[in-house]
């Protein structure tokens, strides 16, 4: 079985996030995007592990999920504050800060 | 089946110390009475970060891989842990100051509630503070200390996120202008996100290349196997992931929002404790593990150097807050700090290393000290900011303006200030390698900056002051609490001292320049 599709995926996938991190507009799924670059990095990390026969990259999968959802809390909490007060999660409208 | 990690207590200790206070802050946040819980964490973070300065002191001379080498607590490691730990004491005297701002604190009373409305109206005035970011600090401190010692990629992307995470979330805290400041929180965190996620995905191709991400490991893999596509692939994004830690140019966009929106000690704690630990583990990344492959980095970073500081001096010139102006100052001194990083040699040895933790540490004190500066100026609406505020200050408040002329003319590294010591050593070193062409670049590009710090200081002196004519009140000069009148003290010494007699810091940071692992 050939490891590299996999590889290829998660490439796309990592390619796919950060291009919806620079074009999308709502914080939301801006952030969703950059958790799908993280799910890519996992996939690589577990694809490397059976590669190289090592556990490590399998561990180290665990410890992106873990890290995951420590930013997900941070980034909700942060996300939400400004929506109270704007009413809206656009990051165009956020845009008081320039030049 | 598996066994223990040998674990030395000792050489850990720093870090025990200031995770350990982190720690007690957030239990001190649920238990403690709300009304005496200020001085409490106060004192609890004080207790740690100066805990950890003392231990980082006292472990001085030794090197040695512990914790089953995921950590190298090394001369260079120490160095800058005690460089750490000394500037996040000060930014947290900041972050205490209640004097100056008839609203009490530079951090919001409840940061649920939503900026605005009624209630936070009712609140601006109120001395609740939210003093978690006591504890946030803490944690943040504590994972810069980690970071500049991880000998590990994994430990070093953890570290990267705990310090990360605190920061994203007090630079949201601002009591004034909430707006600006939640913004600058949800910009740092986006970019920030998206930056380790590119740190993280150049570990998994290095992992992929090498099989570890141990970095002894990989330096012997590099030595062994030579570099293939995917291991510079990976090494490319990891530095992308550093360099925007360090806000170097490229990478640089959020800076000058975040700066300018995130509550001024905070900016302060940013500018100078993240800039140590970004450059410390840049350090660590590229000479520790990816030394052998020096010739392909070196490029790089020489290109990323020159951007960066023309990017930070030219822009900084059509500024006109002073906060955004350091923010932009901060952008030329990453460049400067990038030559001192190209000044050192293939296997760590040139005097590149020494020079450049000497930078930091005289830089984070300087920029510290400016800060703080710039929370005495205020007119009603909080920190007056604007250039044209400044215009006169000299003939209202002659020690202020004294004090924000030492730490300008040090940022622009006139001589007889700790600024020019550093710029020597840092440019110096970077001629010993041959880099001479980048240093012409530098000192062009000083020379630039020096001309907006100058700016400052001619129209806080030979302006007429600001809103006289007008009718209108100008900024007043606030009289500090005892906390930034210390800040300003230890700062202010520093820089000249280290400007005068650096000799004796200069050697220390000789004698600590070493990596293990």
């Amino acid at each position: 079985m050939t490891l590299s599709y996999y590889l290829v995926l998660a490439a796309i996938l990592f390619t796919i996030g950060a291009v919806g991190v620079l074009v999308r507009r709502n914080a939301i799924v801006v952030f969703m995007c950059v958790e799908l670059m993280l799910n890519a990095v996992n996939l690589t990390l577990i694809t490397f592990a059976r590669s190289t026969g090592t556990v490590d990259g399998q561990i180290m999968a665990l410890f992106v999920m873990v890290v995951a959802a420590a930013e997900v809390v941070v980034g909700l909490a942060i996300i939400m504050s400004i929506y109270r007060t704007r009413r809206s999660a656009s990051i165009d409208d956020a845009n008081l800060l320039k030049y | 089946m598996f066994d223990a990690p040998d674990l030395s207590f000792t050489a850990l200790a720093p870090l025990l110390f200031i995770f350990g206070a982190a720690c007690v802050g957030v239990l001190v946040e649920s238990f403690w009475p709300r009304d005496s819980r200020h001085p409490v964490q106060l004192a609890v973070a004080l207790v740690g970060a100066l805990g950890a300065l003392v231990s980082t002191l006292l472990l001085a001379g030794r090197g040695e891989v512990t914790a089953d080498g995921a950590l190298a607590v090394d001369g260079a490691g120490l160095f800058l842990q005690a460089t750490i730990a000394g500037l996040g004491a000060l930014a947290i005297l900041l972050f205490a100051e209640r004097a100056l701002d008839p609203a009490r604190s530079a951090f919001v009373a409840s940061v649920a509630v939503p900026a605005g409305s009624p209630r936070d109206r009712e609140l601006l005035t109120s001395p609740q503070v939210q003093t978690e970011v006591y504890p946030l600090a803490t944690f943040a401190i504590g994972g810069m200390m980690l970071f500049v010692t991880s000998n590990d990629l994994l430990v070093m992307f953890v570290a990267l996120e705990v310090l990360s995470l605190p920061l994203y979330l007090i630079s949201g805290m601002a009591r004034r202008r909430r707006l600006l400041s939640q913004e600058a929180a949800v910009k740092y965190f986006l970019l920030g996100a998206f930056a380790s996620a590119f740190f993280l995905y150049g570990l998994a191709l290095v992992y992929g290349a090498t099989g570890s991400v141990r970095l002894s490991d990989i330096r012997a893999a590099s030595l062994a196997e030579g570099t293939d596509v995917l291991m510079l692939l990976g090494l490319a994004l990891l530095i992308v992931g550093l360099l925007f830690k360090a806000s170097v140019a490229p990478f640089h966009t959020w800076t000058p929002d975040v700066y300018e929106g995130a509550p001024t000690p905070v900016t302060a704690f940013m500018a100078a404790c993240t800039k140590v630990a970004a450059f410390g583990a840049i350090l660590r990344v590229l000479y520790v593990a990816f030394g052998a492959a020096e010739w392909t980095w070196r490029p790089l970073i020489y290109g990323v150097a020159i951007v960066s500081m023309v990017v930070g001096s030219v822009l900084a010139l059509t500024q006109t807050d002073l906060k955004r102006m350091l923010a932009y100052s901060s952008i030329a001194h990453a460049g400067f700090l990038l030559t001192g990083v190209l000044g050192l040699g293939a296997d760590g040895e040139g005097s590149g290393l020494a020079a450049t933790m000497f930078y930091l540490l005289v830089y984070g004190l300087t920029t510290i000290g400016a800060f703080a500066v710039l929370t005495l100026v205020r007119d009603g609406d909080g920190e007056a900011g604007h250039l044209s505020q400044w215009a006169g200050l000299a003939a209202r408040s002659p020690l202020v303006a004294a004090v924000m002329t030492l730490f300008l003319l040090a940022l622009a590294g006139i001589p007889l200030t700790s600024g020019f010591t550093g710029k020597f050593a840092v440019f110096r070193a970077a001629v010993e390698e041959g880099a001479w062409p980048l240093v012409l670049v530098a000192v062009l590009a000083s020379a630039v900056a020096a001309f907006f710090y100058l700016r400052v200081i001619v129209l806080m002196y030979f302006s007429a002051p600001a809103g006289g004519a007008d009718g209108e009140r100008g900024p007043t000069v606030g009289v500090p609490g005892l906390p930034t009148t210390v800040v300003l003290a230890i700062t202010a010494t520093a820089t000249l001292a280290l400007g005068i007699v650096p000799g004796s810091v200069l050697d220390l940071a000789e004698q600590a320049a070493r990596f293990v692992g």
